[in-house]
């Protein structure tokens, strides 16, 4: 073999022979590895989760203690504050902004590259034993498309007439013209931002869907993947195909907005349904892009640290496919109230129905899947039933609005905040810190420390829980969302305590994020030391070192079953890793004798 | 504070079965929320670890799979065949008008127009007011519903009535007030600066105070 061609089997094998320390620029800026991407991804994703969380406290407090001069006010400007003697006090056109912008970067620019961006990454070539994304550089570009819209997003509340305030759903005709606002340059920045952070997902989602299908170790049959792997394939291909529509409506309301066409402006012949249209065929999918690698992470968590396998795998795949498939076709109950005709409300109502089983299903499946398990409550497992928990809260008050009769009292009120922050936070957000916390070892080598854990999960689960509870009560009052000043309406006045209990709550509760924060850059540096393998798992991530190498595994892993063989008789510990051969091969006399052929079958 | 799950009184004729589905709904749920959180919090306790314990290996059970299948299945599809009827009896068939009026929202207040003496809108003797609309107790109230500029939505909290105005789009919308009596109006969409002080008044009377109050008004707005 000459030297050309040795170099060139090396370049195909990935280089992980390679021995040469990579220059810092290309190790941890712009890196190819889908670990140092995902962690990119992470840090970017935490900070706007923390500043997310930032507006929600803002938000709160004009809600608790309306149109009173808010604390540290006078430090922000003229444009978004009004100076009084007495200190500065909220003006309604910042709280539009933050009501916009709370939900904007929540969605889009922390939980969604969270679980995507970083879970995603981190876990499907690991899980799948593939030495990298099929395509590194793309996924490359992927998170540095996300910086731009990142940048783009916050500046917007530094130009003339502060970021976008027609709500995250922006919807028309108030986006699509400053003249009803007074948001020109922001609403723009908005639109321009998520188009970019679409590219971004869309790169993503074809580079997951070619590495799982195309990269699988041999032995990891499509059955045999984990489920946080089946639910980040399925959730690429919702993104893959949600995203193009999310993109084009962007581009046409950024159209509408700058060059004056009418594609969503009535008074030029526009249609301001076809935005609603347009972006809950995007929204709706968006929903289940937001809790399906939850439900992977959960499924991962439970199992393992119940030591049993999981509860009905191949149902629980089957649920993952029929709400990727269901997810399409219920984006019309979000616009129940919309002036769409109302007979597409009843088909919209029963589809929409049908979406509660396959969710039912698996939340069935993971009670089971507890159910004589061996738990083990460390504080992965505490997120996971956390998540598990609040989920059947989300799950069910979600059945009320999806009734179409008891919609037209609750929908746009404080119940649907409610819900899907029972979804979102709860559900969404807890899966997270169970991610987080339980692949944290592979990704840094330490373990987060224990107790500040669970002194973190304990005050969440508390506060989080007096903060979104009352709002179910709020909204069957009658108390709308995305409003200024409640006590303007004479019978929402008497909410005012509630309202301030809730913001009391909001405060401690983001004031306790700040121990998961300082547990995470601690841990760091000064987490106690991880094993490969520290809670005893059987997927193909916990088989390499903590962190993994470049190039993830030293030689090509084989797999013999599926993930989830805790407690199996055939293994002598209560795990038995997709690795492991098996301790009694098939004998010979299994092999079927040769046929000898007979006449007839001449 | 109030905790509770119960909703405020309501005063139409359709309000009463919205709230008959919307209590239906809080006893199934309900109940399956107390099942479901109860044995999973049960489970946790039982079989959280201890030395020598060791979990049960089981992959699944096709029975209990189409058993949670099927059960919340037909639960569902049934809360969606009783609220059909409610639907379409609130949005689809609308009940000969026993008033008529037209209703616009713009940014950021609402003007309602009454037919007048003639009875028919679009003539000159019709009236308006602003930020308020007057009917009659136990009459279809039918209205046609616009904006003027962006979306707004009519909101009547007691009548359990919601539905968002659309420029360049009428939308008709019914209720019938069953009690004479001062009620809320409220604008239930983001609709810019001023969403918030988009409220007003919807005042319920007998029928002979509602025609001295239309003919009054009648008589007062005559150029």
């Amino acid at each position: 073999m000459s030297t050309i061609e040795q170099e060139m089997v090396h370049a195909a094998e990935g280089g992980h022979h390679d021995h040469h320390e990579l220059p810092f620029i290309r190790k941890y800026i712009f890196s190819t590895d889908h670990k140092m991407i995902a962690k990119q991804f992470m840090f970017v994703s935490l900070f706007f989760l923390v500043i997310g969380g930032l507006l929600a406290a803002m938000m709160r407090w004009q809600l608790g203690y309306p149109s009173q001069p808010m604390p540290g006010g006078m430090l922000l400007p003229d444009a978004m504050m009004a100076p009084t003697p007495n200190g500065a006090i909220m003006l309604p056109e910042f709280y539009n902004s933050l009501v916009t912008m709370h939900g904007t970067i929540m969605i889009f620019f922390a939980i969604m590259p969270l679980l995507v961006g970083l879970f995603g990454n981190l876990l499907i070539p690991l899980q799948i034993g593939a030495e990298d994304m099929a395509f590194p550089r793309l996924n490359m570009i992927s998170f540095w498309l996300a910086i731009p819209a990142g940048i783009l997003m916050l500046a917007s509340f530094a130009v003339e007439g502060g970021a976008a305030g027609a709500g995250w759903t922006s919807y028309a005709p108030l986006s699509a013209s400053g003249e009803w606002t007074g948001v020109y340059l922001g609403q723009q920045l908005w639109l321009a931002s998520l188009t970019i952070l679409g590219f971004s997902s869309l790169v993503g989602a074809v580079n997951y869907i070619t590495t799982v299908i195309n990269m699988r170790a041999p032995g990891m049959t499509w059955f045999r993947m984990p489920l946080a792997t089946w639910a980040l394939f399925i959730t690429a291909i919702l993104i893959l195909l949600a995203i193009p529509v999310l993109a084009g409506a962007l581009i046409m309301l950024l159209f509408d907005q700058t060059l004056g066409t009418g594609f969503f402006r009535p008074e030029v012949g526009g249609e301001p349904l076809l935005w609603q249209h347009l972006f809950w065929f995007f929204g709706h999918p968006e929903v289940y892009i937001l809790i399906l690698p939850a439900m992977g992470i959960a499924s991962e968590v439970l199992s393992n640290r119940a030591r049993k396998p999981i509860f009905g795998y191949h149902s629980m795949v089957l649920a993952i496919i029929g709400i990727g498939f269901l997810g399409w076709i219920v984006w019309g109950h979000h616009m129940f109230m919309s002036g769409m005709n109302p007979l597409l409300g009843t088909s919209f109502m029963i589809s929409t129905m049908a979406i509660a089983v396959p969710s039912a299903i698996k939340t069935f499946n993971w009670m089971a899947t507890v159910w004589k398990g061996d738990i083990h409550l460390d504080s992965p497992m505490l997120y996971a039933l956390a998540f598990v928990s609040m989920f059947i809260i989300g799950g069910l008050s979600g059945i009320f609005m999806a009734s179409t009769p008891v919609d037209i009292y609750i929908h746009d009120t404080y119940f649907i905040v409610a819900h899907i922050h029972y979804v979102l936070f709860g559900g969404s957000l807890f899966a997270i810190f169970a991610g987080i916390t339980f692949w944290y070892p592979k990704m840094f080598g330490r373990m987060m420390n224990e107790s500040l854990n669970k002194l973190h999960f304990g005050l969440t689960i508390v506060l989080y829980n007096l903060v979104f509870w009352p709002m179910h009560n709020l909204g069957l009052q009658g108390m709308m969302r995305r409003i200024y000043d409640f006590t303007q309406y004479e019978y929402l006045a008497p909410l005012q305590p509630m309202n301030e209990f809730i913001s009391i709550s909001v405060f401690l509760l983001v004031a306790t994020q700040s121990i998961y924060a300082f547990n995470f850059f601690w841990s760091l540096f000064k987490g106690e030391k991880a094993s490969d393998n520290p809670w005893d798992s059987n997927t193909l991530e916990w088989t390499v070192p903590s962190p993994p190498p470049h190039g993830n595994f030293p030689e090509m892993p084989v797999v013999y079953r599926g993930p989830y063989e805790y407690s199996s008789p055939e293994s002598e510990t209560d795990f038995y890793p997709q690795t492991t051969p098996p301790s009694n091969p098939p004998v010979q006399d299994l092999i079927p004798e040769p046929v000898t052929p007979t006449p007839e079958g001449f | 504070m109030n905790w509770s799950w119960m909703l405020p009184p309501s005063f139409s004729t359709v309000s009463g079965d919205i709230d008959g589905i919307y209590y239906v709904i809080l006893w199934i749920t309900g109940i399956i929320f107390v099942i479901t959180e109860g044995l999973l919090f049960y489970f946790i306790f039982k079989y959280r670890h201890k030395e020598g314990r060791k979990a049960r290996y089981d992959h699944g059970s096709t029975k209990m799979e189409i058993a949670w299948t099927m059960i919340p299945l037909v639960i569902v599809l049934w809360i969606g065949f009783v609220s059909k009827g409610v639907w379409d009896t609130v949005k689809v068939d609308v009940p000969p008008a026993g008033l008529e009026v037209i209703v616009v929202g713009k940014q950021f207040e609402w003007n309602v127009t009454y037919p007048g003496p003639d009875g028919a809108l679009g003539t000159s003797d019709d009236f308006e007011t602003l930020n308020e609309l007057h009917a009659p107790v136990d009459q279809p109230v039918v209205i046609t519903l616009r904006s003027d500029d962006v979306l707004h939505s009519f909101f009547l909290p007691e009548m359990r009535i919601k539905q968002d105005a659309v420029p360049g789009q009428d939308i008709t919308v019914w209720f019938e007030a069953i009690q004479p009596g001062d009620y809320t109006i409220g604008c239930a969409e983001l609709c810019g600066i001023g969403h918030t002080t988009m409220g007003g008044r919807l005042i319920v009377y007998t029928e002979a105070d509602f025609q001295a109050w239309s003919s009054a008004q009648a008589q007062q707005q005559q150029p």
